[in-house]
C-alpha cells in the first residue's frame, strides 16, 4: 500500500518524534497475575499485552501427550475492544498464524526435555494493539515463561523494522504499520545469536532486506536489556526475593 | 506439512542426512540449492478464469482463478481484491483429514497470499472499474492433491501461473451503470513473484525439501522474491532456530534459485 502522507518529516522526524533507529517508549513488569504461575505485562507504545503461563501440568486431552518432552500451546488474542473498529473475540486467521508462529519462537528457548508428558501453556491477551504487537507479546510471554521458573536456554526478545517512506526505520507503530510499505517482526534468543521468529512484507532491496534485519537483532537487544531489568526487580528487590534477614535467624 | 512423528526411524534417516549433507549431498542425490523438477500445465479447468497444475517432485497442486464484481473494502475505495486461498485436501496424504483448516492450512494460505499481496503482482488498482462502488474480485483457490513437502513453493507457483494465465470479463461504465462486455482481458499482472523454501537440516541449508527431509528438518525458511531481485516476504517456521548468517545465505540462495524458477514460470504461461 502506497503511503497516503508523509510519515517521514524533512527533519527526519517521525509522525510521534522519532528518530528513524529509535523505538517507542517500553516498560515490562513481571509477576502481576495472581493465579498464573508466571506472567508479564508490556507497555510497548500503544500496546498493552498481558502474558500468562500456567504449567507444566497435566496435559488434556491425553492424546496429545508428548512421552519425550513437554507440549507447549500458545494463544495469541486480541480483544474486542484492542482495536478501534470491535474485532469479533472468535479467533481470526490472523491470529491463528500468530499463535503458531509466536509458540515456534518461544520453544526453542524452552527446555521441554526437562518435563516430559506435560503441558507449558503460554496465554498472550492484547489488551490494546498497535504496531508490533506480537513481538511485544513474544517479549512478554518469555518473561512470563522465566517468572514461572520453567529451565529455559536465554530470553526470548523481538522487535519490528521495517520499510516506511522508502527508508529502513526500527519498531514501527500502527500508522507506519499500515501505510509504510513493509513491516519486518524479528525475534531473537540474544545470548545464543539465534533468530526464532522471522516474517517479512514489504518490497526490499537485498541491501535494505539486510539493514532492517540486522537493525530489528540490535533493537532487540536493548529490549533485552529492559527485561533482564524487569526480571531483576521482581527477583531481587521485590517481596519475592526469598527469605528475609529475620526469617533466617528463626530458621 | 511436514508430518514429524519422531519414530526411531526418522532420527536415524536425519542422522544419514546429516552426514550426507556434510559432503554436500542429499539423500535423492540433489545438491543443497537444486530443486525438484518442476512441471506447469495451465488452462486445466474450464470452468475458471485460470488454472495450473503444478507438480513440485511428487507434491501437486491445483489452483483455480474465480473473478467476479463486488464491493471494494472501504480504506481502499480504488482497489480490487485479491484472495488467495490453500486447502489440504484429505486424499492428499495419509495425514490430513477432512474438516475446518488446520493450522498448517491457514499458514499456508496467508504465507502464499502475501508472498502475492506484497510483491505487487496484481496491480489492484487497475482491478478498479467504478470507484467505491464496483471492483474485480479475484479469488485465487488452492488445493493440495499430493503431499511430498514443500508446499509453500509448489502453492505459490500455482498461484502465479494460474493468475498469469486468466482471463476476466472486460465492463464499461454506461450512462451510470456497470456493463458487463463480451469481451476477455488478462488480468493486469505486472510482476512474477518467486517462492524459495529453504530447509535447516544440522547445520546445512537445502533447497526444496521433499516429504522425508522435512520430517528431519530443525526449521525452514520461506523467501518470496520479485523480478528485480527484491525481498517481499518470508516466514520462518518449525519450532528451532536460525542464525543470522543463514538468514542472509538464504536470502541469497532465493534470489538465485528463484530467477532460474522464474524463467521456467513465465516460459509456461506465456
Amino acid at each position: 500500500m502506497e503511503a497516503k502522507r508523509k510519515l517521514i518529516g524533512d527533519d527526519g522526524r517521525r509522525l510521534d518524534g522519532r528518530k528513524w533507529d529509535e523505538l517507542r517508549p517500553i516498560s515490562l513488569e513481571v509477576g502481576l497475575l495472581k493465579n498464573a504461575d508466571g506472567s508479564a505485562y508490556i507497555h510497548w507504545g500503544k500496546n498493552k499485552i498481558m502474558a500468562a503461563v500456567y504449567g507444566p501440568k497435566e496435559v488434556h486431552p491425553k492424546h496429545q501427550v508428548l512421552p519425550d518432552r513437554a507440549l507447549l500451546r500458545s494463544r495469541y488474542h486480541m480483544a474486542p475492544f484492542s482495536v478501534d473498529e470491535r474485532k469479533n473475540p472468535a479467533p481470526s486467521r490472523r491470529e491463528i498464524e500468530i499463535s503458531k508462529v509466536i509458540r515456534e519462537a518461544l520453544i526453542p528457548a524452552v527446555v521441554v526435555e526437562d518435563y516430559p508428558r506435560t503441558a507449558i501453556e503460554v496465554w498472550v491477551e492484547v489488551l490494546q494493539s498497535d504496531g508490533g504487537s506480537r513481538v511485544a507479546g513474544i517479549t512478554a510471554a518469555s518473561l512470563a515463561l522465566a517468572d514461572a521458573g520453567i529451565n529455559m536456554r536465554d530470553l526470548v526478545v523481538g522487535c519490528s523494522c521495517g520499510i516506511v517512506d522508502s527508508q529502513v526505520v526500527a519498531d514501527l507503530d500502527d500508522a507506519e504499520d499500515k501505510e509504510g510499505s513493509g513491516d519486518m517482526p524479528v525475534a531473537i534468543m540474544p545470548n545464543l545469536n539465534q533468530v526464532t521468529l522471522l516474517q517479512v512484507d514489504g518490497i526490499y532491496t537485498r541491501a535494505d532486506f539486510q539493514k532492517a534485519f540486522e537493525l530489528a537483532i540490535a533493537k532487540g537487544m536493548e529490549v533485552y536489556a529492559m527485561q533482564r531489568e524487569a526480571l531483576a526487580k521482581k527477583f531481587f528487590t521485590g517481596e519475592a526475593a526469598g527469605p528475609t534477614e529475620e526469617e533466617e535467624v528463626v530458621e | 506439512m511436514s508430518m514429524k512423528k519422531n519414530y526411531v526411524v526418522e532420527i536415524i534417516r536425519k542422522a544419514q542426512m546429516v552426514e550426507l549433507l556434510a559432503k554436500g549431498k542429499r539423500l535423492d542425490e540433489r545438491t543443497p540449492d537444486q530443486h525438484r523438477p518442476i512441471t506447469i500445465q495451465t488452462g486445466v479447468i474450464q470452468k475458471a478464469n485460470g488454472s495450473a497444475i503444478v507438480t513440485l517432485g511428487n507434491t501437486e497442486v491445483i489452483a483455480g482463478v474465480k473473478i467476479a464484481t463486488g464491493t471494494p473494502f472501504p480504506d481502499t475505495p480504488d482497489k480490487g481484491l485479491l484472495v488467495v486461498n490453500a486447502e489440504i485436501l484429505p486424499l492428499a496424504s495419509p495425514y490430513a483429514e477432512p474438516g475446518p483448516p488446520s493450522e498448517d492450512a491457514i499458514e499456508l494460505a496467508r504465507v502464499v497470499d502475501r508472498g502475492i499481496r506484497e510483491s505487487e503482482m496484481v496491480d489492484l488498482k487497475k482491478l478498479c472499474i467504478v470507484e467505491g462502488k464496483t471492483v474485480y474480485t479475484v479469488f485465487v483457490d488452492v488445493n493440495i492433491m499430493n503431499v511430498d513437502g514443500n508446499l509453500f513453493d509448489a502453492t505459490s507457483y500455482a498461484v502465479v501461473s494460474a493468475l498469469r494465465t486468466s482471463k476476466m470479463k472486460k465492463y464499461a461504465v454506461e450512462n451510470d451503470k456497470v456493463v458487463m462486455k463480451d469481451q476477455e482481458i488478462p488480468v493486469p499482472v505486472e510482476r512474477t513473484p518467486v517462492s524459495v523454501t529453504l530447509a535447516r537440516i544440522g547445520d546445512t541449508l537445502v533447497v526444496d525439501p521433499n516429504s522425508e527431509e522435512e520430517g528431519a528438518m530443525d526449521m525452514r525458511i520461506t523467501i518470496t522474491t520479485d523480478d528485480d531481485g527484491n525481498v517481499c516476504a518470508s516466514q520462518k517456521g518449525e519450532a528451532s532456530t536460525i542464525s543470522p548468517e543463514h538468514v542472509l545465505e538464504a536470502a541469497d540462495t532465493a534470489i538465485k534459485v528463484g530467477n532460474e524458477i522464474r524463467a521456467q514460470i513465465v516460459e509456461a504461461t506465456k
